[in-house]
């Protein structure tokens, strides 16, 4: 409702004065009220109103500028000379020092201060207060405190170092990956960092593709910059000669440095015989040379080069499990894995979740491959083997980390819990045998002592809120250095009880992966009689039943999926009439059974299955309905025998 | 005469490494040390001896600094300083 009042006047009388006067008042708008609206009124009861008293307060923010420091020497020049001498003059030098010691007081200063000073030389010679008193006593063996890390360095890249390169460019850089790291093999004290952005198709055009070698006296600035053509995605230093150092690129090719060279690669792999896919693995091999090397990518080749000639692969390998030697059904590579104590055998880990061993000196390249061992859902992101026990190594990929033995092919031996987020890298420890270290995607890192407990970490620390992609122990097993998402890379430095061999720890260690092992095996080889006793079991079956020779292939998909779904359903059955005995409505399918690897179904072991479960038990119960209910008391047979054979 | 007696003496102590006579500017009388190390050490334990003195002195006025020893890891620099000259040893402690 709008009150206007008009008022007009001419445009000749603008700018006149005013004259004020007094006038009575005037109602200019009557607004009577209106009782038919109160019928709209909605009386509230009660009424919140809240009253706020709070000092008042201001927000600052202060950022100081970032100091950098140098490291400089200085240097001393003679001095204090009198203006008429020449310090260069050894004449004029003399005499001033002849002239000096004629001096009666110099004579009486020199004789006091060196009774003074024999007297000190006397007494440094009787006795020597710093030597060790008490060193029979050894220090108490038992390590009370709980294990603990802090950091002791981060290394970040540097933006104010862009900023003053590129002054005219966008200042947000991209920050990139470290997906890779080594430590110098000598020193320990010098990292190489490798850096790409590993989503695919999203490179920005202003992202660099340098990757660094940083020294840790010195986190602010890289020690060496490496330029190759295309960002690396794997860095190794040979452990052999602490200059040279290969890297795999984002597009392939192979590439390697000498740091007394420079930040360009000495040479660089020609494009054609390369790999097509980002190089993921690269590591030095041992030969007499030590210019041998060799490579895995995710386009299913494994390569192997020397590094004095980079033109052409000395040889390849086709990870096709099949054994065909075809690029079409071959597995990517994601890790690869390489012991120097046994040579002609290394490992490979594939997106596919496999892990292949492969022996290089096999006669047939269909016998290359030796053996194959999957355990894993998603792509094995880190392989290593155990630096004490060769044939036990650890794998890591989607939310587990798992041991295995050599000589177990079917499973692995142990394994972590299912965590919640992505695990990504993990090595072992080069100290104890029986701890190994595993980054997460959410930014923790995970210190695992399998002697000491199986279920939980040891220790869990968050390194940072994005995701940790690398990992690399140095030499001395007490400093670990993890690369981040955004390229930071943190060194944290672990307690000593993580990282100093305990005396029995080996054997007791021996002795768990041996029992392990041993375990697995017993199991393997029921699960394998088993096996062997359905087939039998239901060939037997087959002459009864008449209808069996020929089958459309629908046929055979409609009674294999009918006998899926009853055998969960009976296993359902199984699981919930106890449960059903003591708790009354309790949800199917998500009951369970404290056994993991003693179940009888082939898809045990495992939280994933659960939800599997819950999807599969509604179809199920639909299939089932219609199924048949002879063959139902038969597999509840067969069950409870595989159950008793267990 | 009774200068060179006393150094020499000292010189012949177990462990002595270098004996040096410096004076109030920092200039190297009486050495056995090369010229660049006596300059270095003479320019360096100068400072550190007056810093030195003048700490005990502000804590105490009416102290003041008798002796001066440095024990590092590969040897012991003893310094006898005067109001004039400073006489500094470097002796091998180990027994």
């Amino acid at each position: 409702m709008e009150i206007v009042y008009v008022y007009t006047r001419k445009r000749s009388q603008f700018g006149r004065p005013c004259s004020f006067s007094d006038r009575p008042a005037k109602v200019n708008v009557d607004i009577p009220p209106d009782p038919s609206m109160a019928s709209s009124f909605i009386l509230r009861n009660p009424v919140d109103s809240y009253v706020q008293h709070t000092s008042d307060m201001s927000e600052h923010e202060v950022n100081t500028e970032r100091v950098e420091v140098e490291s400089r020497g200085v240097n001393h020049v003679e001095g204090g000379w009198p203006k008429d001498i020449n310090p260069q003059e050894a004449e004029q030098t003399i005499r001033f020092r002849k002239k000096v010691e004629k001096d009666e007081n110099y004579i009486n200063t020199i004789v006091h201060l060196g009774t003074l000073m024999e007297h000190c030389v006397k007494q440094n010679n009787a006795i020597n207060i710093y030597e060790e008193y008490f060193g029979e006593e050894e220090m108490a063996e038992m390590e009370d405190e709980p294990p603990s890390a802090k950091t002791i360095n981060v290394i970040s890249k540097l933006t104010s170092f862009f900023d003053v390169l590129l002054s005219k460019r966008d200042p947000n850089v991209t920050k990139r990956t470290a997906t890779h790291l080594s430590w110098h093999p000598d020193t320990s004290k010098k990292l190489a960092v490798a850096y790409s952005s590993l989503e695919f198709q999203q490179n920005m055009k202003d992202m660099s593709f340098d990757s660094y070698i940083w020294d840790l006296e010195n986190p602010n600035k890289p020690e060496l910059v490496l330029k190759p053509s295309s960002p690396l995605v794997t860095l190794e230093y040979n452990p052999k000669d602490s200059h040279l150092l290969v890297g795999g690129c984002y597009n392939g090719q192979m590439a390697y440095w000498d740091t007394r060279k420079g930040g360009l690669p000495v040479e660089v792999s020609t494009v054609e015989v390369s790999h097509r896919d980002p190089v993921y693995g690269a590591i030095w091999l041992q030969s007499k040379t030590g210019t041998e090397c060799f490579s895995a990518s995710t386009d299913g080749q494994v390569l192997w080069w020397d590094i004095r000639k980079l033109s052409e692969p000395t040889d390849s390998l086709v990870l096709d499990i099949t054994r065909k030697g075809l690029l079409e059904n071959a597995l990517g590579a994601v890790t690869l894995e390489f012991e120097p104590t046994m040579p002609t055998k290394f490992m490979v880990g594939t997106e596919q979740g496999i892990v292949i061993a492969c022996n290089r000196k096999a006669k047939t390249p269909p016998e290359k491959i030796t053996s194959t061992y999957s355990g894993h859902i998603g792509p094995v992101y880190a392989l290593a083997r155990n630096p004490f026990y060769p044939k036990i190594f650890l794998t890591v990929g989607d939310w587990t980390a798992r041991i295995w033995s050599e000589e177990t092919k079917e499973s692995s031996i142990m394994w972590t819990k299912y965590h919640l987020s992505y695990l990504t890298d993990g090595c072992w420890s080069t100290v104890k045998p029986a701890v190994f270290f595993t980054t997460r995607s959410d930014g923790t890192l995970d210190i695992w002592d399998f002697l000491f407990k199986q279920n939980d970490p040891s220790l869990s620390l968050k390194v940072c809120n994005e995701p940790l992609s690398s990992l690399r122990l140095q030499d001395n097993g007490c400093v670990v250095a993890c690369g981040s998402k955004l390229g930071t890379v943190t060194l944290l430095e672990i307690s000593s009880g993580l990282c100093t061999l305990q005396r029995n720890e080996k054997a007791l260690a021996t002795a768990m992966f041996e029992r392990e092992t041993k375990r697995e095996k017993i199991l393997e080889a029921r699960r394998r009689e088993m096996r062997l006793k359905e087939r039998a079991r239901s060939e037997g079956q087959e002459m009864e039943v008449e209808e069996r020779p020929v089958e459309n292939p629908q046929e055979v998909l409609n009674r294999a999926r009918r006998e899926f779904f009853e055998v969960i359903e009976a296993e359902l059955q199984r699981r919930t009439r106890p449960e059903t005995q003591c708790l009354h409505g309790k949800v199917l399918g998500t009951a369970r059974t404290g056994n993991h690897g003693r179940d009888s179904l082939p898809w045990g072991g495992g939280q994933g299955s659960s939800s599997a479960f819950q999807v599969k038990d509604r179809v199920g119960d639909e299939a089932a309905a219609q199924g048949e209910e002879s063959q139902l008391p038969k597999e509840k047979e067969e069950e409870e025998e595989e159950k008793d054979a267990a | 005469a009774e200068v060179e007696e006393t150094l020499k003496r000292i010189q012949a102590h177990k462990g002595v490494i270098a004996t040096m006579v410096i004076n109030a500017e920092g200039i190297p009388i009486r050495t056995t040390l090369d010229n660049s190390t006596t300059v270095q050490y003479a320019g360096l334990l100068h400072q550190l001896t007056t810093k030195a003195r003048s700490t005990v002195r502000d804590i105490d006025p009416q102290n003041d600094l008798t002796f001066l020893r440095i024990r590092s890891k590969k040897h012991e620099i003893m310094i006898a300083p005067d109001k004039e000259y400073l006489l500094i040893v470097i002796q091998n402690p180990c027994k």
